[in-house]
């Protein structure tokens, strides 16, 4: 999966340095005061400050000792600390991974084209509209759109994906991405982006945080919070003529822990770092989101339309089949087939010669042999033998028009045997030899392996799956069904993805495609999740609200995951994070309550050491959870598609149960060491 | 098991037996259907003819609050005039005075919120005009208030999209018509049978066994005591409430008074499941309240059978339990069945002193109205649990890993801040208020008023903050019931409390209302695989963690200084 080609460790030491760095300058108020849970900690601590200098200062004792207070005040600021690191950690995370993808395409030569003039400058000089041009051998310097040409392009710089792809202008497929190579031909390339406003960039300063906006849902669960903060400042607050009800003292330093032992520090020290790391997996699987809330969607999508090819199928046909015409003996065509492959790196060329050899044909090139390769113009490939015999394969109206312009014409069984196959959802290749059909060879899609698991994994998550392709309503079910999708659209024309997309949403369902072509671009826009593929036109691109790096179509099952991820692991860090507040109440009453009302004591279920002590240990769990749960925060929670109930009952149990249970275990634990101290 | 565990058993048992068809009928009324009394439709034509209202007029939820503030607010007037003159109407044959202005005001407000807070005494504070005009009129129309609100946001999932909740004033004419008003007219009759008087004669006087002549009061008080408890509203006719022999004569008056209590909320739960549809939902629902107060009816009955730990230590057999401010002829158990169940069901009235109720039954009481959802007052108990389910569907909607929804709508910021403002409210107000009391009696006890803070209360240290916490505990959920031993009649507890019943009223019906209608504007989104079930048993467990963890991290410290202390001082 490509997920694991720009895997970065979780604490890399540069990143780790430099987010601890970060986490000081974002104790900034007016940075603070984006995550009101956190903004409550740090005047917390202001307070915390303000005692102890008090103490120092004036010599006052009725607060408790100077060293007490100073160690709560510490305390509560590495708690601040661990909160602006986790949010820094992943920023820092999200950014390395956007560094080193834009690395590929930084200062490279690139040869302008100014009034048919060509000057060499270099990459950053070149502006939005400018002209450059590319031939065999140049890195593309910047994302552009083909206006003139035709090539072969290597993107596994981009992709990985070692394959070389045709680009063309004036198509679906016109679009060049920096940092790629030209392999063949020469093209004139139109800059579509001005320097610093390509997608990648814009994904760099999301993740930044400088135009980072809020997702709804992370707004309402910041109110949620904010609420649940509202209500421990209530607790706080009436707590001081309670306790003078009481006859006890209650120090500052006793307010301001139980204040902030209660308030969910957890999932607001871990808020905004949960969001930021969703959008660095989705890096991280070489997508860019153009916002986080497009990464949030895709977890709630309900319907996916997927294109057959290279989704569903595997892209390359393999050959099935050899159909010998004009009473041609069948081992002399599998010979002939095989030979004209045999230079073919494509699959589908390779799959012939395998097909041959199970066949126990076994094709030997004669000395001399020359090897004609496919291009773009001629659509054909072969090879020319010594003896002066040219033998080609090709699609049928290729190999057509090529006999018909040498005067022969194409025998009836041939045609026939043609439709047949395309009939059938088969691709048929037609082979001739000097300029004469000699048979067909049938390939076939090839559902890919595990994408029947695949969709029964999305039917489980409830998520619909819809195929669509523009074969036959016949061949469409026959994939359709070995493959387990859903529903299909046969016969798709564009403007049937858009009437389907709205179709659906008028229920309610939210619906995810992908999509490549200029008229894929209204359907793009128009889906709740549309995912452009890099290769696609500029118009795509613009239209969806993700880009696919990788061109891969089943990026989009990953996609939803990765939104549902985000979604959990909010959701259950917050509970977590409520949790354990049963636990804390239970360390931290009892503690206030000590001189006056001894039999309070009988809450002291953890039978903490001190009243000094069980403060400590609350705040002092308090704090270090941050970072603990900081690798899970940036991960993820492992999404489970096993049913909504089950999921909630799964994770109600791991992180509801354990969020009462973990925190008396910790906070017992950390007792036992402070214990030794105080 | 005793013969008294057995009784409070089929008590609760007869109440579901009751409330399942009283749920469907409640159904068919507003749906529309037929039903038995459709002989009550003249009566409603005539009311809506001579106010002048289309009962089919759909209304949108503002058009829907608007109209339920301005008729509460136009009745709030007509109360408190009738009360601060009472003393010029007829139907006073005891002679009783006007009420002062700020008592009236409380009273009023008391009764107009359903919640029957008492700082007077039924039988010298009243007049037969006013208990009839305002006591009783209030007790029906605040009932039927809370009805008919429920029946708007039952509208709102009704249809897939839609903007009308339906006609309030509709909804409230038909609760009174087709269901207190049938269930009183029951009610009050089993009770005079039994010996609740029904009579305008004023005071009678007898003599006793030792010879002592004493005056009794009596009334037309039959048909009130009814209305008290079918609509939630608990008041009494006379000062010391279901407690009095008059109005709770024996155990039967007690059993039908106690079915009484919780029939029409649990009826209204299941009147979810027919009306919408959804019965699973409803038994979710009733499931997740039953599971709570089953437990804190067991608490109570446990503790206050058990007797109290002070007198076993003096060595004295407690048979009969913890007998102080009970009944004799109601018993320890009925009595803690019936605390749970006033406490829950926001009634309020009482057969025994929560006064007098051991630490921790005390506690659970107030536990009880903290939560105010388990069943809960007519209509209101929903309208609350409400809120609980917009909180525990957002938690677990992000758990699965979708943007959460119910009833095919999704819950988004807006939805959530209603609901955490309301959750938010409560606890501002019962420890708001408490505290601002608490801190009177701590730094001014001498301060110059009328009854000074130091002598509010009764009992000194745990026992006297639970008094006050118990005071606007009760006032914030519409309970109405009292700690007593608060010398509540007076400036600062007749204002405070009738600012918490103000707020604690209808902030929590404005809110679920706004949700609702905010909801059912949305698109609706059909149920698929991936949607979770908010009608499962898991569902319903998240929903119950949510109400123990809100209320708990809400209100421990209280607890804890009140009955807690208290509680491991005695034992």
């Amino acid at each position: 999966m490509s997920s694991s080609k720009r895997k970065i460790p979780l604490f890399e030491p540069r990143l780790v340095r430099t987010a601890l760095q970060q986490s000081f300058i974002k104790l900034h108020p007016v940075k603070m005061f984006r995550n009101p849970v956190m903004f409550s900690v740090e005047i917390a601590t202001a307070i915390m400050l303000a005692v102890v200098l008090y103490q120092m200062s004036t010599g006052e004792k009725s607060q408790g000792g100077v060293w007490y207070n100073t160690l709560v005040f510490a305390i509560l600021l590495i708690t601040v600390l661990f909160a602006n690191f986790a949010e820094a950690l992943a920023e820092a995370r999200g950014k390395a991974q956007a560094e080193s993808l834009r690395k590929t395409r930084e200062e490279t030569p690139a040869k302008k084209l100014t009034g048919g003039k060509v000057n060499r400058v270099s990459s950053s000089q070149l502006l939005l509209g400018d002209l450059f041009v590319c031939e065999a051998g140049d890195v593309i310097p910047m994302d552009g759109e083909i206006i003139d040409g035709i090539a072969t392009i290597d993107e596994s710089a981009i992709t990985g994906e070692s394959a070389p792809v045709i680009r063309e202008s004036g198509g679906d497929k016109s679009s060049v991405t920096g940092g790629t190579k030209v392999l063949s031909d020469r093209i004139v390339v139109k800059v579509t982006t001005a320097p610093g406003e390509t997608f990648l960039d814009k994904m760099i300063a999301l993740v930044e945080g400088a135009s980072r906006q809020k997702t709804p849902n992370e707004i309402a669960l910041t109110i949620l919070l904010a609420a649940f903060t509202l209500i421990f400042v209530i607790v706080c607050v009436t707590l001081k003529p309670f306790a003078d009800y009481a006859k006890t003292p209650i120090t500052i330093a006793a307010f301001v822990s139980l204040f902030v032992c209660l308030i969910p520090t957890t999932i607001g020290g871990l808020l905004s770092a949960i969001g930021i790391a969703g959008m660095d997996r989705a890096l991280g699987a070489n997508v860019i989101a153009k916002s986080g809330k497009a990464v949030e969607t895709a977890g709630d999508v309900d319907v996916l339309l997927l294109d057959k090819t290279g989704t569903i199928t595997i892209g390359n046909r393999k050959a099935t089949n050899f159909f010998p015409v004009n009473g041609m003996p069948e081992n002399k065509f599998i010979e002939l087939s095989a030979l004209s492959s045999l230079s073919d790196d494509t699959p589908e060329g390779k799959s012939i010669v395998e097909l041959a050899q199970q066949k126990g044909v076994q094709a030997i090139a004669e000395k001399g042999t020359r090897f004609v390769p496919f291009t773009a113009e001629t659509r054909s490939s072969g090879v020319d033998t010594p003896s002066g015999s040219n033998i080609r394969k090709g699609a049928f109206d290729a190999i057509s028009n090529m006999i018909k312009a040498s005067g022969n014409t194409v025998p009836q069984p041939a045609a026939e045997t043609v439709q047949r196959i395309a009939a059938n959802g088969g691709t048929p290749l037609v082979v001739s030899l000097n300029n004469e059909v000699k048979g067909v060879i049938e390939l076939q899609d090839i559902v890919k392996p595990g994408i029947q698991e695949r969709f029964h994994r999305l039917r489980k998550m409830g998520v619909k799956t819809v195929m669509v392709t523009g074969d036959n309503p016949l061949t469409a079910k026959y994939i359709a069904n070995v493959s387990g999708v859903d529903d299909f659209i046969a016969e798709a024309k564009p403007e049937d993805k858009m009437h389907y997309i709205r179709q659906e949403q008028a229920n309610g369902k939210l619906v995810a495609m992908m999509g490549d072509g200029t008229n894929d671009a209204p359907a793009l826009a128009q889906a709740d999740v549309g995912v452009a593929m890099n290769s696609g036109t500029q118009a795509a691109k613009e239209a969806g609200n993700m880009v696919d790096l990788d061109n891969d179509p089943t990026k989009l099952i990953e996609v939803v995951e990765i939104g549902k991820q985000l979604l959990i692991t909010r959701g259950t860090l917050t509970t977590f994070s409520i949790a354990n507040d049963v636990a804390k109440y239970f360390a931290i009453v009892p503690a206030l309550f000590i001189s006056s009302i001894p039999a309070l004591q009988a809450l002291n279920i953890m039978h903490l050491k001190s009243p000094e002590s069980a403060i400590l240990s609350a705040i002092i769990f308090n704090a270090i959870i941050i970072p603990i749960l900081i690798p899970l925060a940036l991960k993820g929670v492992q999404y489970r598609p096993i049913g909504a109930s089950a999921l909630l009952r799964r994770n109600l149990f791991v992180y509801g149960l354990g969020g009462i249970i973990v925190p008396f275990i910790g906070i017992k634990l950390i007792d036992l060491l402070v214990g030794l101290f105080v | 098991m005793s013969g008294e565990i057995i009784a409070i058993i089929s008590i609760f048992l007869v109440t579901l037996i009751l409330a399942w068809p009283l749920g469907k009928y409640i159904s068919k009324v507003f749906r529309g259907e037929r039903t038995l009394t459709d002989f009550m439709s003249p009566l409603e034509r005539f009311i809506f003819r001579f106010s002048g209202i289309n009962p089919n007029e759909p209304m949108s939820w503002k058009q829907f609050l608007k109209a339920m503030l301005t008729v509460n607010a136009l009745w709030l007037f007509y109360a408190m005039g009738l009360l601060i003159y009472q003393d010029r109407f007829p139907l006073n044959p005891d002679g009783n005075a006007a009420q002062t202005p700020d008592l009236a005001f409380n009273t009023a407000i008391s009764f107009l919120v359903n919640c029957n807070l008492q700082h007077y005494s039924g039988e010298s504070g009243l007049t037969y005009f006013t208990q009839l005009f305002v006591i009783t009129f209030l007790q029906f129309v605040s009932a039927a208030t809370g009805i008919a609100c429920l029946i708007g946001l039952f509208n709102g999932f009704r249809e897939r999209t839609t903007n009308n909740l339906g006609n309030f004033w509709n909804y409230l004419v038909l609760s009174v018509t087709r269901i207190l008003l049938p269930l009183s007219i029951v009610v009050a009759v089993i009770l005079v049978f039994n010996g609740t008087p029904s009579s305008f004669a004023g005071k009678d006087t007898i003599t006793t066994l030792q010879g002592d002549t004493v005056q009794v009061s009596r009334g037309p008080a039959a048909g009130m005591i009814a209305i008290k408890q079918l609509g939630t509203n608990g008041g009494g006719w006379f000062g010391v409430n279901s407690a009095h022999p008059l109005e709770n004569p024996n155990y039967l008056t007690n059993a039908v008074e106690t079915i009484s209590i919780l029939l029409i909320p649990i009826a209204l739960i299941f009147s979810l499941g027919f009306y919408l549809q959804r019965r699973k939902l409803a038994v979710m629902i009733f499931g997740v309240m039953s599971v709570l107060f089953i437990l804190f009816t067991a608490i109570n009955t446990w503790y206050e059978t058990k007797g109290n730990p002070a007198i076993d230590r003096l060595g004295i057999a407690q048979l009969q339990g913890s007998m102080e401010g009970k009944e004799v002829r109601i018993g320890a158990a009925a009595t803690a069945l019936w605390s749970v169940a006033t406490t829950s069901t926001s009634n309020g009235s009482v057969n025994g002193m929560h006064d007098s109720l051991t630490p921790i039954s005390g506690g659970v009481v107030i536990l009880d109205m903290m939560i105010n959802a388990l069943y809960g007052g007519v209509g209101v108990g929903l309208l609350n649990f409400f809120i609980f389910i917009v909180i525990a569907v957002f938690l677990s909607g992000l758990m699965v890993g979708r943007t959460p929804e119910f009833m095919g709508h999704k819950v988004e910021a807006r939805e959530v801040k209603i609901a955490a403002l309301i959750t938010l409210l409560s606890a501002f107000l019962i420890k708001g208020f408490t505290a601002l009391a608490a801190y009177m009696v701590a730094h001014h006890p001498e301060i110059a008023w009328s009854v000074k803070p130091g002598a509010w209360l009764n009992n000194p240290s745990f026992h006297g903050f639970s008094e006050m916490l118990y005071e606007f505990t009760s006032s914030n959920a519409n309970n109405g019931s009292g700690f007593e031993g608060l010398a509540d009649n007076n400036i600062f507890w007749n204002v405070t409390t009738g600012i918490v019943l103000i707020l604690g009223r209808y902030l929590p019906i404005i809110g679920p209302i706004a949700i609702v209608g905010l909801l059912a504007n949305k698109k609706f989104i059909p149920e698929s695989p991936g949607t979770l079930r908010t009608d499962s048993i898991t569902f319903g467990v998240m929903t119950l963690a949510v109400i123990i963890i809100v209320t708990a991290l809400s209100y421990l410290p209280a607890l804890a200084l009140g009955p807690l202390a208290e509680y491991f001082s005695l034992y």
